[in-house]
This record gives C-alpha cells, sequence and structure tokens, in this order.
C-alpha cells in the first residue's frame, strides 16, 4: 500500500514536471509579456494570433519551409545511400562485407567538431557553403554511420535462401533490393526515418556553421537567433517553440511507437 | 531435377557483380567529406593555420602543449564539462531507472505517462532552452515562483546568473530533455526479465529490495551499460542547449568543451581550435573505454 502511494506520488510529480512547463509555454503564446509574468498559469484571455502571425512573418516563415526542404531531402538520400551500403554489405560474403561496413559504422565514434574545420574549408572550396544543398550533404554524411548500423542489423537477419530464391527467380541485385528487401525491412527503415526527422530537423550546429544569410536558415538557427533579439519577449519565444516542434509533435502523436523504437533503435543492438 | 536445382543454386550463391557497386555513393560521399576530414584535422592539429593565409608554419604540438598547459578558457570548459557530465550520468542513469522500475508493466495508464515521459527527447534543444529559460528567469520564472508559493523563499536563486551553480542548473535541463529516452532503454532490459526468477524468489520469501538487489540490478546491467555510455555522450553534445542558455558564445561559467571548440574556430584560429577537437575526441574515447572496464561491459550488450 505504502509502495502504490509512493510510486503514484513520484509519477505524479514527474508528470507535473513536464505538463505544467509546456502548458505555459502553449498558454503563453496566446498573452502579451504582462499577462504571462502576471499570471503564467492561467488559460489565456483570448486567442489572438498575433504573436504567431509576427513570428511567422519575420524569419521563422522562411525558415520552416527552408527546414522542410533540407530535412526530408536529408532523411531521403540517407535512407538510400544507407539502405543500398547495409543490404550490399549484409549479402556480400566473407571479410569484403564486414569491412566496408565496419568501416562506414565507425563514424559514429567521431563528435561533430572533431572534423568540423577540414569539413568547413572543403565545403568553402566546393562553394557549398551558405546553402541549402550543402546542409542536405552534410546532413546525409553525419549521419550515414548510424543509419547503416540500424539498417545493418535488420538485414543481417534476412536469410540467405530468399536471395538464392530471387536470384533463381531471375532477379538482379537491383530488383532483389526495391522488390524484396525494401519491403521486408520496412520496420526497420521506418524507424530509421524518424531517427533521422528528428535528427535533422532539430540539427543546429552545421547551419550555424554553414548558413550565413538570414533567408537560408533553418529552423533551430533562426529559433536561436530570436534569443538575442527578442531577450526576454517570452510569448514570442514561445511562438517560435510552438513552431518549430508543431511537425515533430503531430508525427509523434499519429506514430508513438514507431518513435520510440526508432529513437532507441540506434542505442541498443539490432 | 535435383542437378538443375543443384546448378541454380550455384549460381544463385554466387554475388552479382553489380551488388559491389551498391555501397560506392555512400563510401565515396561519407571518404570525401567525413573520413578524409577527420584525418585533415590531425594534420590542422599541428599548424597555427588561421583559414586564409596561404602560408602558415607548422608548429609541432604546440597548439596540445598550450591546450594542456596555457589555456585558461579551455581548461575552464574541460572543467565545465565534466562537472556537467558526472552530474547528468549520475541524475538521469538513477532518474530513468526509478521511472522504468515504476513504468515497467504494461497498464494503460502506465503506457500513456511512458509517452509523456518520453515526449521531451524529440523536441529540438533550443526549444528546450527556451523553456528552461523562462522556468530559471530569476524575476518572473516559474523556479523562484512555485518556491515562493510552497513558502520556501530562501531557497530562491538567480539560477544562470549564478555563476559557480549555473552549469548545474543547465544538467538539470539535460535531464529533464533526455531522461525519458534513457527510461525507455531500461523498460526494455526489465521487460526481458524472465518472472520466474521473481516468483521463485517470493516462494523463497525475498522482498521487494532484495528482488532489486539479487534480480533486478543483475539482470538489467547490460541497460545500465548502455544508458551510461549513451548519457556520457549526450553530455560532450549539450552544445544546443548550453547556446540556448548561456549566449553565442556561452558565458565561461557555461563553457563546455564543445563550444569552446567553436568558438576557437569562430575566432579564425583554425589549426588551433582542431587539436582542441582531437583533445576532445581523445577524451570522449578514454571515458568511455574507462566506463567500459568499471562497468564490465557484458559481451554483446552493445
Amino acid at each position: 500500500m505504502r509502495y502504490q502511494l509512493g510510486r503514484r506520488a513520484v509519477l505524479a510529480v514527474w508528470a507535473a514536471l513536464i505538463v505544467v512547463p509546456l502548458t505555459v509555454v502553449v498558454f503563453g503564446t496566446f498573452k502579451t509579456t504582462a499577462e504571462l509574468f502576471e499570471s503564467p498559469f492561467s488559460p489565456p484571455g483570448s486567442l489572438t494570433l498575433g504573436n504567431y502571425r509576427a513570428v511567422l512573418d519575420g524569419a521563422l516563415g522562411t525558415a520552416f519551409v527552408n527546414s522542410v526542404l533540407v530535412t526530408l531531402a536529408s532523411v531521403a538520400l540517407t535512407l538510400l545511400l544507407a539502405s543500398l551500403a547495409a543490404y550490399a554489405c549484409a549479402r556480400i560474403p566473407g571479410w569484403v562485407g564486414w569491412v566496408v561496413f565496419g568501416f562506414l559504422v565507425l563514424g559514429m565514434s567521431v563528435p561533430a567538431q572533431a572534423n568540423m574545420v577540414p569539413q568547413y574549408v572543403l565545403f568553402d572550396s566546393l562553394g557549398l557553403l551558405d546553402s541549402r544543398l550543402g546542409l542536405v550533404l552534410i546532413n546525409v554524411v553525419v549521419t550515414l554511420p548510424v543509419a547503416v548500423f540500424i539498417l545493418g542489423g535488420f538485414m543481417r537477419t534476412l536469410p540467405r535462401d530468399l536471395y538464392e530464391a530471387s536470384a533463381i527467380d531471375g532477379a538482379g541485385p537491383w530488383r532483389t533490393y526495391r522488390s524484396i528487401v525494401m519491403p521486408l525491412a520496412m520496420p526497420s527503415v521506418a524507424a530509421t526515418a524518424i531517427f533521422l526527422f528528428v535528427i535533422h530537423w532539430n540539427e543546429l550546429l552545421y547551419p550555424l556553421l554553414f548558413i550565413s544569410s538570414p533567408e537560408k536558415r533553418t529552423i533551430p538557427l533562426a529559433l536561436l537567433s530570436f534569443q538575442g533579439e527578442y531577450l526576454t519577449d517570452y510569448p514570442l519565444l514561445f511562438s517560435g517553440v510552438v513552431v518549430a516542434s508543431a511537425p515533430i509533435v503531430l508525427v509523434y502523436v499519429l506514430l508513438q511507437r514507431h518513435f520510440v523504437a526508432g529513437m532507441t533503435a540506434g542505442a541498443v543492438k539490432g | 531435377m535435383s542437378r538443375l536445382r543443384a546448378r541454380g543454386r550455384r549460381r544463385a550463391s554466387r554475388i552479382h557483380p553489380a551488388l559491389y557497386l551498391f555501397p560506392l555513393p555512400a563510401l565515396v560521399l561519407y571518404v570525401v567529406f567525413f573520413a578524409v576530414p577527420t584525418l585533415q584535422a590531425v594534420q590542422y592539429s599541428v599548424t597555427d593555420w588561421d583559414g586564409f593565409s596561404p602560408d602558415f608554419a607548422n608548429v609541432g604540438i604546440a597548439n596540445f602543449r598550450d591546450a594542456l598547459t596555457d589555456d585558461d578558457l579551455f581548461r575552464n570548459a574541460a572543467t565545465n564539462n565534466l562537472k556537467f557530465m558526472l552530474v547528468v550520468v549520475v541524475l538521469q542513469t538513477a532518474f530513468a531507472l526509478l521511472l522504468a522500475l515504476l513504468l515497467a508493466r504494461n497498464s494503460r495508464g502506465g503506457i500513456l505517462l511512458r509517452a509523456l515521459f518520453f515526449f521531451p527527447t524529440i523536441l529540438s534543444s533550443v526549444s528546450v532552452a527556451f523553456i528552461w529559460k523562462f522556468v530559471y528567469d530569476p524575476n518572473f520564472g516559474l523556479g523562484n515562483r512555485f518556491l515562493g508559493a510552497v513558502g520556501l523563499d530562501g531557497l530562491q536563486s538567480s539560477y544562470l546568473g549564478d555563476d559557480a551553480a549555473a552549469i548545474y542548473w543547465v544538467a538539470l535541463s539535460q535531464v529533464w530533455f533526455h531522461v525519458g529516452q534513457m527510461m525507455v532503454l531500461f523498460i526494455a532490459g526489465l521487460q526481458a526479465v524472465p518472472r520466474e526468477l521473481y516468483e521463485a524468489s517470493a516462494i523463497d520469501g525475498a522482498g521487494r529490495w532484495a528482488q532489486f538487489r539479487h534480480i533486478t540490478w543483475p539482470m538489467i546491467a547490460p541497460a545500465t551499460t548502455i544508458v551510461v555510455a549513451y548519457t556520457t555522450i549526450q553530455s560532450f553534445r549539450a552544445f544546443d542547449l548550453i547556446l540556448g542558455l548561456g549566449g553565442n558564445p556561452p558565458r565561461p561559467s557555461l563553457d563546455i568543451l564543445s563550444t569552446r571548440i567553436y568558438a576557437t574556430f569562430v575566432n579564425s584560429e583554425y589549426g588551433y581550435a582542431a587539436a582542441e577537437s582531437l583533445l576532445f575526441m581523445l577524451l570522449i574515447a578514454a571515458i568511455t573505454v574507462a566506463q567500459r572496464q568499471l562497468l564490465g561491459l557484458t559481451r554483446g550488450s552493445v
């Protein structure tokens, strides 16, 4: 009995720690700064959209479009390249497959700061700085290792007979990849896609390094630059937070189970 | 019939040469934009290159020596980073385990709470930073308001304004940010523990604590190893949260290694930044290896 009471108390406190600040944020987007400071917990008096209009007309509107484009392209390209590599590495017999796989996966242990200086110089010399294409490219490169790792874990579970059967039916490797491997790999591809979506949508370091024109900023970068411009205009900052989080929260509510699978797939083997 | 099948099988187990082309796009991008730059970082680290001058000098190990012995900013960032890491690893692992123990069984309410606790993980670090900026606001923030409401005015604080404590307050927001993700890893570990063990021990008269001590704890050792390793790496990636809460560049009391390297780089000290980043990488590698030794990594757990 005492255990049940303690259990409930701990869970209630933790739930409050999450629900209360988030509620204050959402309510705050409909308030003026004075109202927010006066009574942060009270529901908003009116549902005025002034703060949202202000952030969307300002930097965040363009940034939203940029983020959508960059994120979708990055996720799609990473998945394509990683699944091709993971499939081939699982299929190529002997040490060759393992060496290529191990080499690609090795990148997981290199922190972003370790190679950002030469990467910046390289992107500069190729004219890829301050471009959305450059952002897509660096996103793909940086997340390839973990994507290959997660997908490779799945590809190795596919039985060899499957490939043999498809070869007997006359399918080449491309056909096998497209019509057999990828459909079977869908659960692990979906988990990886969500994992990549969260990473790419929230990525800050590379936009910060690479992007100089305000009109090419992505959401996290535009949000960070708010901090300087609107030092304590919390209602405006909160509107930015809500706009930045909306797509990811929407997908989370729809696909909650896959999210958890995706965000932990990299940590647990297989 | 069987001869035909054997022939088919032989042909099938031969690898189509085109398959070797499949990893090529990934490999080319990875080598050109990732592997080579990583090696180049080593090359830069022994120079005084400023990123612009066509000629620069080879300075040997001077950059490394300066970072380790002379550079107060670098040492300050390293100290902050270690404090931050220790607090985050201890608290995040403890809270994640506690929540996982309370939510390991699949009840409907429990599943809902798991989803709620996991939720902050998917937000961007800048968003999380803004939420906590308001909690920590000394005049209007939720933190001091709450303490005032429950009559603990004496505990009210200026939070990030207090240089000695600032890094610990950021550590708390980091725990809030990622504890749900670690909780999920622990739940996966807990659900793999066979029920019979508990039933058998209950017959032997083991209490709740004895069961935890002798069954649960040993059985979730692999999950603990993963959580601690993951949390450590995350604490070195707290870059975004620090910039959001501490400014860009952050105040010295909130500077950690990743932000320090970034500031050095922005300051056009390319050679020196490269040296700092290699030391950073070595430190992470050393801590990871030390943890594996200490926690006695179970085979096949990572």
